[in-house]
């Protein structure tokens, strides 16, 4: 029983300030990361740090509002399947590399005109390849981050309900 | 015949298995015979791909960047061995798993590990500079860190940690390397850094760099006195994963990449060759002595591969194409033997529930293929004539002496009598000693199964058979020596 009481009171999060304060911010770090992502190949970052950072703003919604409400936005599944999406876009844009262009694995097959320099198109398929990785990074990381938290928390129910000392202390209180 | 574009398929080595390893954690989650049907048709593929590179070589600039910029993947007879090697066990191990990992839940993930497992070594074996050899050489050893905790039981987890913290150790010594490398050659390609090598001599930081090489991958390699981790880690996978870890992982992760790197990067010298020697003498020794005592017959066998691949280190020590011949045959003939030396232990598991071998007997008529085949892999592990593995030692033997060196030739043979001793105590405890009461109703080994284990005995026999080409045929062994002793890479 003990188990289950604290994991309620783990997915109630924290207090009220830090809850307001994530909220505000969750946005700008989202549009940062997705900026990251798309400009990786024109200003410094691309798709595993643009990925990182968008990872961090499910992880700052789960650390301050519990692991529920990080989950309710974006479920395990839902970040299992992208990851393996993410990571499949990048393969499939290699091998049309090979088909539609000269023949190699990887090589860039969108030709950009000179005007269109050090702009979000002038990258060929690169953008496409960050998108790709930045989804796959930001699944991942997401992923190791729940189910790093769901092990700690079911360790801890365990603990607390196997050790009698521990039971004798939540009897008392 | 038709001539095949090797350029096309260089790539394809790596991104077939990785994307089937995502496709099966897409489309095939919870439906457990796509994932059997997609992971034996990769490996099926595979296998295809590897014969028709036979005799080929070529280097493939990924995305057209010329070798300074881009990234090189180098294919050529050595590696070509390599992925055959990987291919064929792959698809053995695969069948295999088809029956034996019904009694686990979430074979999928079984099924996309298995296929990243291979997407590492492949990229290990056609990786053209050090980086992304390390960074395959990590995708390998994640998922076989997570294939080894696959049935999370108490031993398997402790098993994997043991691994993983051994592991990370090793990759920490080779990442430390390649810093060294880069930092003194400028460079990360295999061919840049053979050739600036020529040009300056080996100083002594490259000389450390080496030192840290030769200690990572003999911990992959599990040469004693750097393999502590295996028979943890080895006996309490599953038994397809203890396969391919003991038939190809080892080899492609350790003795593959430490051949390449000393041979034809750094252009070994004397004192290499001398400790490479000393380092397969201790294993060949210390792994046949410690697999004499053990009774846990997976466990037995982890011991007897750290003792084989002494073997193949102190061939490739000897530096004389003879000698390169005898381990490079010796760590093919391992590839075929002692995956189904653990597919048969699989087998007695799974029908028995014990890998304990005072537990078992009389297993001959209980299990007759398991039985067959075990005879044939242990008869060629132990090195009994006309089987594969008598003329891979024979040769070793015979190259020690072409040497001088008389004293590793007689430990050679004395070590052989050691694994007869074992392999002859596993076959009279587990298949001919009295057939214990509890035994006496088992079912026999399930068809796939049965089929693995002998797509691999015919392997054995048809390796055999390999000593009549002489050894020095133009595609296989003969031609991946010859890539070792023609020295450093070309630029």
């Amino acid at each position: 029983m003990s188990g289950s009481r604290k994991l309620r009171d783990r997915g109630t999060g924290m207090g009220m300030t830090v809850k307001t304060v994530t909220r505000w911010l969750k946005g700008p770090i989202l549009l940062f990361g997705i900026y990251l992502v798309l400009y990786g190949h024109v200003t410094p970052g691309g798709g595993f740090g643009g990925g990182v950072v968008i990872a961090s703003a499910f992880i700052l919604i789960t650390l301050t509002s519990g692991e529920l409400a990080g989950l309710s936005i974006f479920s395990k599944g839902a970040a299992s399947r992208l990851d393996s999406v993410g990571l499949l876009i990048f393969l499939i844009l290699g091998w049309l590399g090979t088909w539609w262009a000269s023949g190699y694995f990887f090589e860039n097959f969108i030709s950009t005109s000179e005007t269109a320099y050090h702009s979000v198109l002038s990258g060929g398929t690169m953008p496409i390849g960050n998108l790709a990785l930045g989804l796959k990074v930001a699944s991942a990381l997401f992923l190791v981050f729940t189910v790093l938290s769901a092990f700690q928390i079911a360790g801890r129910a365990i603990d607390g309900l196997t050790d009698p000392e521990e039971q004798q202390r939540e009897d008392k209180s | 015949m038709m001539a095949i574009n090797v350029q096309t398929l260089i790539p394809l080595f790596v991104a077939i298995p990785l994307g089937m390893s995502l496709l099966v954690q897409l489309v095939a989650r919870r439906r457990h015979a796509v994932a059997e049907t997609l992971t034996i048709i990769t490996l099926l593929a595979l296998t295809l791909m590897s014969g028709l590179s036979v005799g080929q070589s070529g280097i493939y600039h990924l995305g057209g960047w010329p070798t300074p910029v881009g990234i090189d993947m180098r294919l050529d007879a050595l590696a070509t061995l390599l992925l055959l090697v990987v291919s064929v066990v792959g698809l053995a191990v695969s069948l295999y798993s088809v029956d034996y990992m019904r009694r686990f839940t979430a074979r999928s993930h079984f099924y996309s590990l298995f296929l990243l497992m291979v997407t590492g070594m492949n990229g290990v074996i056609l990786a053209g500079d050090l980086f992304n050899l390390y960074v395959f050489l990590e995708v390998a050893a994640i998922a076989s860190y997570s294939l080894v905790a696959f049935g999370c039981a108490h031993e398997e987890l402790e098993a994997s940690f043991k691994y993983i913290v051994l592991g990370s150790l090793s990759s920490a010594l080779i990442l430390t390397g390649v810093a060294l490398v880069y930092g003194m050659t400028g460079t990360l390609n295999l061919a840049h850094i053979a050739s600036r090598i020529a040009e300056t001599g080996m100083s002594m930081p490259l000389l450390l760099a080496f030192g840290l090489f030769i200690c990572g991958f003999a911990f992959k390699a599990a040469l004693v006195p750097f393999h502590a981790w295996l028979p943890d880690a080895h006996p309490s996978a599953p038994a397809p994963v203890s396969a391919m870890l003991s038939g190809v992982l080892i080899k492609a992760l350790g003795v593959y990449v430490l051949a390449r790197l000393a041979f034809n990067v750094f252009g070994i010298g004397a004192n290499e060759l001398s400790l490479l020697r000393w380092l397969g003498l201790l294993s060949m020794v210390a792994g046949g002595l410690l697999a004499v005592g053990q009774k846990d017959i997976k466990r037995l066998f982890a011991y007897s591969s750290i003792s084989q691949v002494g073997f193949m280190v102190l061939g490739l020590g000897l530096g004389t194409p003879l000698g390169l011949i005898g381990g490079l045959y010796h760590l093919v003939n391992h590839a075929m033997f002692k995956p189904l030396l653990f597919l048969n232990a699989g087998a007695i598991e799974y029908a028995t529930g014990s890998r304990d071998l005072r537990q078992l007997g009389g297993l001959n008529r209980q299990l007759p293929v398991t039985a067959a085949t075990s005879m044939i892999g242990s008869m060629s592990i132990a090195g009994i004539p006309p089987f594969n593995g008598f003329w891979s030692k024979l040769i070793i033997v015979l190259a020690c002496i072409e040497s001088g060196f008389y004293g590793f030739a007689t430990a050679a043979v004395l070590v052989s009598i050691v694994t007869l001793a074992y392999q002859l105590k596993v076959q009279r405890m587990a298949f001919f000693a009295a057939l214990p009461e509890a035994l006496k109703d088992l079912q026999r080994e399930p068809p796939m199964m049965a089929l693995a284990m002998i797509l691999l005995a015919v392997g054995c026999i048809v390796l055999s058979f390999a000593i009549l080409t002489g050894l020095r045929d133009p595609w296989l062994i003969g031609a991946a020596q010859q890539a070792l002793t023609a020295g450093i890479f070309g630029g």
